[in-house]
């Protein structure tokens, strides 16, 4: 039998580099004679670019040039349609350099390149560029009207894309609803904000006519596919390999930013390698935003809380692009209705071109804002009814006896959203049992009469997950005995080594120490897709998986016949295969290896060594889910919301390593709570961004995170082999939707309604002064 | 814009490193590019997330917000410091136990930050360790397992200063 690993707390191995200072960041890449870019960015949120002179910035010494989109050709093509969506009218995607008209603050317009960077940002200060700016469609709704300012001139209105799904008689449901809730629910901007921001360093070889291109990306594969596309090279002259990179959470793919383009194009036409690095400010400016959101949505049930049916239209705030496509937004539909049943569905969706930064994914790619929509209108029904928010989820939730459930949306790469291999009602018990939810309910009464301000909210979820595209692995014994894994998407601290390690290691029966994963190189491996959408583990792991048992099946034969044993007789232990219950008769995998390779004799028709590449391509999504409640304790004094429990209890399916999936949850949470207390970007009218430092965009540190309680209900995917569901995401989406409603408890004598977020003490205060006035 | 350099000399981790300048090199910059220490990272450079953070003159110092001119004379510790060898501080191996880092970007800084605290406060509560991390931002793990690291490394340290 070989060693238990999946499921167990196994350290990670890529912790040792990233705690001695050894890692390599992209800042961190250091080459001889490397040159050092800055990246000049529009002042206007709307203007056309009248000339650009570089002539003192050139004359700078130790400056070597100044790119323009004059310089780039047919490398400034516009960058790809990521997404097509039925419903578009005007696809626009972005350009390296933005040719003759800005339409961000922040877009990029030159790029230099100097002996330093300090350099480089001094001739930022000299290139001159005349711009005409004009006015800029900042707000989404206001952009959303006819006769708004354009921001494609080439368009009649800025919506780029106008689409509608739903199932049922939504009409019919209506006509027969004895109640109706109504609400219109605004999740505000934000952004991923990873500690490390994005970077490129690239290197060119004359001699070869190749690349080298570190690159901050998720997505390393796709990223040389269209860095080779854009210079006219071959892909196989080009490798881009993601480093160590801090944190991404969706924000670092995008396919391509202007960067990950211009500094391979720098490095090529100087010869010379070239490193750029973001700074925090740029970060603001120049890398995607998400988030912001206004839905209109309509809840209709029976007086008995039935739920009948749903209908909710929205705007999604594109930005200036949507190279994405409406993903957001088709996200936040296709997980709308939650765990519950509800007959009648329609939703439509509105994206809206502004004169804002690029709108793309940040963990949870609009299942946050749907979750939110949902839950909030849960919660007006059950007030409505005079029913408790808990008994009219339960009499709403699809259980395992309905399942398969088809919940009446459709979820990313056509995914219908499907309930299967969940237990919803064990959920909801094991997370009031935690939290004592009718302990806490019997004991309000007696604290409001105190005058404490206590409330109590849940928030249920379903998480798409685990999408296709596919993922590819290839896993090789070597004569060393070593077993090396290696696979396209990178790692920006999931922990995707050790979770591989663990799959590696259990499945072919070899010691952990033995195996090696080598990831988010494209010399190495350059199938797949990338790291986003919670489907590391369901995608990247099934394959490592069906590789690893190619992998087992052939050493066992080839031991069969080395030993002059049966196949089935035989059993790999620790990196030796062994006739069981003979454990002295055996073979190392590391000597079969090298039989596997035999140089000389090697038969025709067979391939060499001790390997197997293989690939996973789901059919669609995978579906995790879980609930979180928390209690909180709102000062009327101040607006202050203290938070007395945070209890989270979710179904992720079998988990491959329990100490990384917690991992995964909390830091969704903290991230779910920044949003919805602190996290907003701020535009001005004329779509200047004025939160573009730590010290106006405010990320939660220790001190406003508190101490979370997980619960695990873990029921196996049929879906893929390994029984697993994915788990990156899911942590934020009740986060905003769970604190409104434990506020609302709170003040319920104040009427307190919170119709958006991040919500903060100020805005906590209106509420109650606007019941007191 | 002038290209004026000053000779300092900055002792790093028991090291002299003597260079010439220019007088607006950020002491986090120097750190990195010159004596290529590229442990200290660099979230903001605006003094908020602390991912620079290094001990100056053993006192935890955030190395964006400084000159390296300024840090002439002076001894500095970084991230490199902390490993004796192969043996890890306690501190990391208390990280590495707890799953106190996810990305690993926010994590020396952390780290630097919490050796000069738990040398202060051998014996911290939860609530003393959130208020000591709260000048530096993780965006990774929520706090919770760095929060659990932190305790356990003070177990660890203290066990060490009982063992003969
Ligand atoms: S980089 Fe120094 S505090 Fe952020
Ligand atoms: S571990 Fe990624 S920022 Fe802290």
């Amino acid at each position: 039998m070989s060693t238990r690993l999946i499921g167990e707390r196994v350290k990670r191995r890529e912790d040792r580099r990233l705690l001695t200072g050894t890692a390599q960041f992209i800042d961190d890449i250091h080459l001889p004679n490397m040159a050092h870019a800055a990246v000049l960015r529009s002042p206007h949120a709307k203007a056309r670019i009248l000339r650009i002179d570089a002539s003192k910035a050139l004359a700078l010494p130790g400056v070597l040039a100044v790119l323009t989109h004059e310089d780039l050709g047919a490398a400034n093509d516009p960058m790809p349609l990521l997404n097509q969506d039925r419903g578009f009218i005007y696809p626009r995607t972005h350009r390296a350099f933005a040719p003759g008209q800005v339409r961000f603050v922040g877009e990029a317009v030159a790029l230099v390149v100097a002996e330093s960077r300090y350099r480089a940002e001094d001739a930022l200060e000299l290139i001159e560029v005349d711009y005409a700016p004009s006015q800029a469609a900042v707000d989404v709704m206001a952009a959303a009207k006819s006769g708004a300012p354009l921001v494609h001139d080439d368009t009649d209105s800025n919506i780029a894309c106008r689409t509608t799904n739903g199932r049922g008689d939504v009409d019919a449901a209506f006509a027969k609803a004895d109640i109706v809730i109504r609400e219109e629910l605004r999740p505000e901007r934000g952004a991923a904000q990873p500690m490390e921001t994005r970077g490129c360093v690239a290197q060119y070889d004359t001699s070869s006519d190749s690349l080298m291109v570190w690159d901050t990306t998720q997505a390393p594969v796709s990223a040389r596919g269209l860095i080779a596309a854009k210079l006219g090279m071959p892909e196989a002259n080009v490798t881009v390999i993601a480093p160590d990179v801090g944190g991404g959470f969706g924000v670092k793919i995008m396919l391509l930013y202007p960067e990950e383009l211009l500094i391979p194009f720098a490095a090529r036409r100087l010869k010379r390698p070239v490193k750029w690095i973001e700074d925090r400010r740029e970060h603001f400016l120049g890398s995607n935003h998400e988030r912001l959101m206004v839905h209109k949505v309509e809840l209709a049930a029976r007086k008995d809380g039935t739920l009948l049916g749903l209908k909710d239209v929205f705007y999604y705030d594109s930005g200036a692009y949507c190279p994405y496509g409406p993903i957001n937004a088709e996200c936040a539909q296709g997980i709308l209705p939650g765990p519950y049943k509800i007959p009648a569905i329609h939703t439509e969706y509105i994206a809206v071109y502004t004169n804002t930064p690029i709108v793309s994914p940040y963990r949870g790619a609009g299942m946050p804002h749907g979750n939110f929509v949902m839950e909030t209108v849960m919660n007006r029904l059950a007030e409505r009814l005079g029913l408790d928010p808990v008994e009219l989820r339960r009499r709403n939730l699809v259980t395992p006896a309905d399942c398969p459930y088809d919940g009446g949306t459709v979820f990313q790469y056509g995914s219908r959203l499907i309930h299967r291999d969940c237990d919803y009602p064990a959920l909801l018990a094991k997370l009031l049992a935690a939290i004592d939810y009718d302990g806490f309910r019997q004991a309000q009464p007696g604290w409001r009469a105190k005058g404490l301000h206590k409330g109590i909210g849940i928030g249920c979820y379903v998480e798409g997950t685990g999408i296709p595209p596919y993922e590819g692995m290839e896993v090789r014994v070597e004569p060393t005995g070593f077993v090396t894994v290696t696979t396209g998407y990178p790692s920006q601290g999931q922990g995707h080594q050790t979770t591989l390690i663990q799959v590696v290691a259990e499945t072919l029966g070899v010691e952990p120490e033995m195996v090696n994963v080598q990831a988010g190189r494209t010399d190495r491996f350059a199938w797949g897709v990338g790291t986003f959408a919670s489907r590391a583990a369901v995608v990247g792991c099934t394959a490592a998986l069906k590789a690893t048992r190619r992998v087992r099946q052939r050493a066992l034969d080839l031991a069969a016949d080395h030993l002059e044993a049966a196949a089935s007789d035989l059993d790999i232990v620790r990196g030796r295969v062994e006739l069981k219950g003979v454990p002295e008769i055996g073979v190392s995998l590391g000597e079969l290896a090298a039989l596997a390779n035999p140089i000389i004799t090697l038969e025709p028709g067979v391939e060499p060594g001790l390997r197997a590449i293989d690939y996973h391509r789901p059919e669609g999504a995978t579906f995790s889910s879980g609930m979180h409640g928390l209690i909180v304790e709102v000062d009327i004094e101040t607006g202050m919301v203290k938070i007395e429990r945070y209890v989270v209890v979710h179904d992720c399916g079998v988990m491959i390593n329990p100490l990384i999936v917690e991992g995964q949850i909390l830091g969704a949470i903290a991230q779910g709570l920044g949003g919805t207390f602190y996290e907003k970007l701020v535009f001005d009218e004329a779509g200047q961004l004025l939160t573009t430092t730590f010290m106006d965009y405010l990320i939660p540190t220790a001190m406003e995170i508190p101490h979370i309680e997980i619960h695990h209900l873990d029921r196996p995917s049929s879906l893929n082999p390994l029984g697993v569901k994915g788990v990156g995401e899911g942590g934020v989406m009740p986060v905003a939707p769970a604190f409104a409603a434990a506020i609302e408890d709170a003040l319920r004598l104040y009427d307190a309604r919170i119709n958006a977020f991040p919500f903060g003490p100020p805005d906590i205060l209106a509420m109650i002064e606007g019941r007191a006035r | 814009m002038n290209d004026e350099r000053r000779t300092i000399r900055v002792t790093i981790n028991g090291q002299v490193f003597e260079r010439a300048v220019a007088p607006n090199l950020l002491l986090s910059d120097f750190i990195r590019h010159e004596a290529e220490l590229t442990g200290t990272h660099v979230g903001c450079e605006h003094g908020v997330c602390g991912a620079c953070t290094i001990l100056y003159e053993s006192q935890p110092a955030r190395s964006c917000l400084m000159l390296a001119v300024q840090a002439d004379g002076a001894r500095l510790e970084t991230i490199e410091s902390l490993a004796k060898g192969d043996a890890l501080h306690p501190l990391q191996t208390a990280f590495w136990e707890k799953h106190g880092l996810q990305c690993g970007y926010c994590t020396p800084g952390i780290l630097m930050t919490m050796k000069a605290f738990l040398a202060e406060t051998p014996n911290p509560s939860e609530a003393e360790i959130r208020v000591a991390l709260s000048g530096n931002l993780c965006r990774c793990t929520g706090y919770q397992q760095i929060v659990e690291a932190v305790r356990h490394a003070a177990a660890l340290l203290s066990a060490a200063r009982v063992a003969p």
